[in-house]
């Protein structure tokens, strides 16, 4: 196996100035920080330009940083097929979190996107189908928040549960499709 | 379906092109475990797909932040159940990583052999399954049967038959017994001519060819927007295998094939496992050849139990390493690591936040299956509802990996 040539950040950071940050590589990933609002178009210019290339979207997943602020990130894992480079872009999100969708860049990203909404309440703007993946239509909460209880919250067919409800919200109100077992856009 | 269809419309009279929506699953024999998809049909033809899933979900990732780093294994056996010992060698390389430590060079043969026995049994499982699925039973028995053999070997080392369990942060949990050497010897001489008659069963089956070749193909550059890894990926003609090309534990030391084919539909996919599992048996010759002797276990007292139990009857420093590595496991230094592997799915990724204490702060799995499984909306050429248990079947989902 030839040694890979290391990936140099330079280019990324002179095109992005201020607003990325390198977090430098560690473990064989070299990571990332950018802004919300530039999300797209950093991903966009990381999979488009021919020297990086990529092209390959690993994983999108959501962690709470409770009881921090801003609590929420989004961190996105990116591969490239021709450099074998692998990157980690963190994105920092307030409360309630909101973060552009993706799914123009990779197709992949819808999933994986609806995975972070239905654990953490991520909302994915610009989502083509912001569903629950995992949970049932009409779970209410986030479970994989640090402050769900692990074994959710009591009642009738949950009796070992935690006391209280989940926090209800207007802008944490769960999302689900307009018409029950309507079928989506195959993305 | 009660409908009468009028086959003479009156003259006239617009068609009646009402779509019908058929639910398929999740308690169906060839969704592999329990995957809804809500199918949008006109005629037969299939307009949309919608799968449903979550049906296993399990919340691995929320117990995991609950959980010692060594009790975290038992839950990614749970994942691809088909094949524990990769789901257990992938989290503990991401540990590892994290710890800055590696596994003697033996315990790295044992995983390493490990692994390829455990893809031998997932691909032996759907190279019988997918035939089962388009009505050639007979594959699935005879793969069944060899799934056995492999079985019984995972037995022996481990104990366990399914849930082995069996890599630990450092190495793995003991050595390979005396009596598997010969035994795993017999089935690398066996196994090769074995693969040979399961493609016999179905290469001149024309019906399997006829529902499988030129059906739910997947270009390339859908399968890289996709997601989509492993076999899936290299059956549409996409070079890429982690093994080679970011090459963990000691397969930079063997040799071996990256398997892809060009035509990209369910039988390509499903060749491209069965020449994996000819190179898996090539791996698995080579990790037998090349195993050194020494130590299966790291020798990190604060990480690892000993190797040499008389060590903690005899001392006292090594009595309280042990109680306390019972009672509260080890601490992780505080960051983070993304550890991926080829798993016989595809990238199994395992993305760990630690905080300094001995849960993880947040683990994430990229599970391939969970990936693979958007394909669905990959692939042209499968229009009929039929088609769509033979794209479902190539594409290999594991619903216990899809749900987490």
């Amino acid at each position: 196996m030839s040694a890979r040539k290391p990936l140099d950040p330079a280019p990324i950071l002179a095109r992005f100035g201020e607003r990325v940050a390198d977090l430098g590589l560690t473990h064989g990933v070299h990571a990332f920080a950018a802004p919300p609002d530039l999300i797209v178009g950093f991903c966009r210019f990381l999979k488009d330009d021919s020297t990086l290339g990529f092209d390959f979207l690993s994983d999108i997943c959501g962690v709470d940083y409770h009881p921090e602020t801003p609590r929420f990130e989004a961190v996105y894992h990116l591969y490239s097929l021709a450099n074998k480079w692998r990157i980690r872009i963190k994105c920092r999100l307030g409360d309630p979190p909101e973060v552009p969708s993706v799914v123009s860049v990779w197709r992949t990203a819808n999933w994986h996107e609806r995975e972070a909404w239905d654990m953490y309440g991520i909302r994915f703007a610009g989502h083509p189908d912001l569903r629950r993946i995992y949970m049932w239509e009409g779970f209410e909460g986030f479970p994989q928040r640090k402050d769900f209880p692990l074994r959710g919250y009591k009642d009738d067919l949950n009796p070992y549960g935690a006391e209280g409800k989940p926090p209800t919200r207007p802008d944490l109100a769960t999302h689900d499709p307009p018409k029950e077992d309507e079928p989506t856009p195959g993305a | 379906m009660t409908e009468v269809t009028e086959l003479t419309p009156p003259e006239g009279a617009a068609p009646d092109t009402r779509e019908v929506l058929l639910n398929l699953g999740p308690q169906h024999p060839s969704t592999h475990g329990v995957l809804r998809l809500v199918l949008e049909l006109d005629g037969e033809y299939v307009a949309r797909v919608d799968p449903h899933i979550g049906y296993l979900h399990r919340g691995t990732e929320k117990l995991s932040e609950s959980f010692t780093y060594t009790q975290i294994f038992p839950l990614t056996d749970r994942l691809d159940y088909l094949c524990p010992p990769s789901n257990n060698l992938a989290f503990a390389l991401a540990v590892e990583k994290l710890l800055g430590i590696e596994a003697p060079i033996r315990a790295q043969y044992i995983r390493v052999l490990m692994a390829e026995l455990a893809r031998l049994s997932g691909h032996l499982l759907i190279t019988g399954a997918l035939p089962m699925d388009l009505g050639a039973m007979t594959a699935l028995l005879y793969a069944m049967r060899e799934r056995e053999m492999i079985m019984d070997l995972l037995e022996m080392i481990t104990g366990a038959r399914m849930h082995t369990s069996y890599c630990r942060v450092g190495g793995v949990r003991e050595d390979l017994p005396a009596e598997f050497f010969p035994k795993i010897r017999e089935f690398c001489e066996i196994f090769p001519n074995r693969i040979r008659d399961y493609e016999r069963l179905v290469e001149d089956n024309r019906v399997f060819l006829k529902r499988t070749q030129g059906v739910g193909v997947i270009a390339p550059e859908d399968a890289i927007d996709l997601g989509l890894s492993g076999p899936n990926l290299r059956a549409s003609g996409v070079d890429w295998d982690i093994r080679r090309d970011e090459p963990y534990e000691i397969y930079d030391r063997l040799d071996f094939n990256v398997i892809t084919r060009d035509a990209g539909d369910c039988y390509a996919r499903w060749q491209c496992r069965v020449d994996e599992m000819r190179e898996s048996v090539r791996l698995i010759e080579q990790c037998l050849a090349q195993m050194p002797d020494g130590p299966f276990q790291i020798d990190m007292p604060t990480i690892a139990f000993p190797v040499d139990k008389t060590k903690v009857h005899c001392s006292m420093e090594a009595l309280i390493q042990h109680f306390d590595l019972s009672a509260y496991g080890f601490k992780v230094p505080a960051g983070e690591v993304y550890s991926a592997i080829e798993a016989p799915k595809g990238e199994l990724g395992f993305y760990i936040i630690s905080d300094g204490s001995e849960k993880p702060f947040r683990m994430k799995v990229r599970a391939p299956s969970f990936v693979n499984l958007q394909g669905l909306f990959g692939t042209r050429n499968a229009n009929y509802l039929a088609d769509m248990i033979a794209v479902l079947g190539s594409l290999d989902p594991v619903m216990a990996e899809v749900d987490k």
